[in-house]
């Protein structure tokens, strides 16, 4: 009886570590679990807009990420990139403490046009889901007074 | 023997099923405007009357280094600057209430302790043509004694937006009159 108690303490002990292992570094770097592949992701999270002031696109994207309660990180001209995080505590309760929602967006010329790109992480896990996007793209659509296209 | 063996087995596996099924999704208001937007961003905003976007950035460098931040971010060309600084978030109401917890209780509980409180300043020209707007936004993030974050929040005390652009306010004439 005690050797068999010992072996289940073991199995579980092993299946416990086994478990442990399943998400390992690099499928956390690569963030495979959330099974999107980079041309599904872009199509989610780029538009195109019929412009091609670079300056004013960037400083829209600014403005938009501001209305929407962000805090700029950071924001560079020439690579036409800006970091923002949005700090919550609309829902605080005892089991939830507020969110952190960090976002990227980059703008480039692309021909006539200037391609839109965002990604965004809430708290610690990655942003796939493509209403938010949506969503963000409909509050630059209404900044920019243009459309957003989807990027083919 | 056995079945009181299994029965931790069965709770153990409930308990792992719910914690792996709660994990939080983004809300869906997170990224749309909302009524209190058009009021945020009129709290946050001011049109100063400088010839330069610069002129407005240089001043309101100079209100940041007065307030004790450190600026993280610069970037002129499109008007941004950021700024953040380290400072205590001991709050004599939480104090006394720990003191409370101790005394009945024997309880130690974890008070706020140390916050970071964030700035982004984001200028741009006014669509008349005339003068700058400025865009100020505040965040905190605050630490209790064990070290864990306790509080994640944006600072919308109206009160705090009007202080600063007085003080913006002097910068920009005293940065006008190059004192």
């Amino acid at each position: 009886m005690k050797t068999i108690l010992s072996f289940k303490k073991l199995f579980l002990v092993l299946s416990v570590f086994l478990l442990a292992s399943c998400e390992t570094t690099s499928s956390r770097l690569f963030d495979t679990s959330t099974n999107k592949s980079a041309v599904e992701l872009r199509s989610i999270q780029a538009r195109a807009f019929d412009t091609k002031d670079q300056n004013k696109t960037l400083r829209t994207i600014i403005a938009t990420l501001q209305d929407l309660s962000f805090v700029i990180d950071k924001a560079d001209m020439e690579l036409g990139t800006v970091s923002a995080t949005k700090l919550d505590s609309s829902n605080q309760s005892l089991w939830n403490k507020g969110y952190a929602l960090r976002m990227t967006v980059s703008s480039r010329p692309v021909g006539n046009r200037t391609v839109i790109r965002a990604n965004a992480q809430f708290n610690i896990t990655p942003v796939v889901e493509p209403k938010p996007y949506q969503d963000f793209f409909v509050a630059l659509e209404k900044a920019m007074f243009l459309t957003a296209h989807q990027v083919e | 023997m056995n079945s009181i063996f299994r029965k931790p087995i069965v709770f153990l596996s409930i308990l792992s099923f719910l914690l792996t099924s709660c994990i939080e999704t983004i809300p869906p208001e997170a990224l749309v405007f909302n009524k209190d937007t058009l009021a945020n961003r009129q709290l946050q905003t001011r049109k100063f009357d400088t010839k330069t976007e610069k002129e407005l950035l240089t001043a309101a460098s100079g209100v940041l280094q007065d307030l004790g931040f450190n600026l993280d971010e610069s970037a002129p060309a499109v008007g941004v600057l950021v700024g953040s600084k380290n400072r205590d978030a001991t709050d004599a109401g939480q104090v006394a209430g720990a003191i409370v917890m101790a005394v009945l209780f024997g309880a130690n509980m974890a008070i706020d302790k140390e916050q970071k409180i964030r700035a982004s300043l984001i200028t741009r020209p006014s669509e008349t043509g005339k003068g700058h707007l400025l865009r100020v936004t505040f965040q905190r993030v605050v630490w209790n004694t064990q070290g864990v974050v306790s509080k994640i929040e944006p600072i919308n005390e109206p009160l705090i937006y009007q202080e600063f652009f007085e003080k913006l306010s002097k910068s920009v004439f005293l940065e006008a009159q190059k004192i």
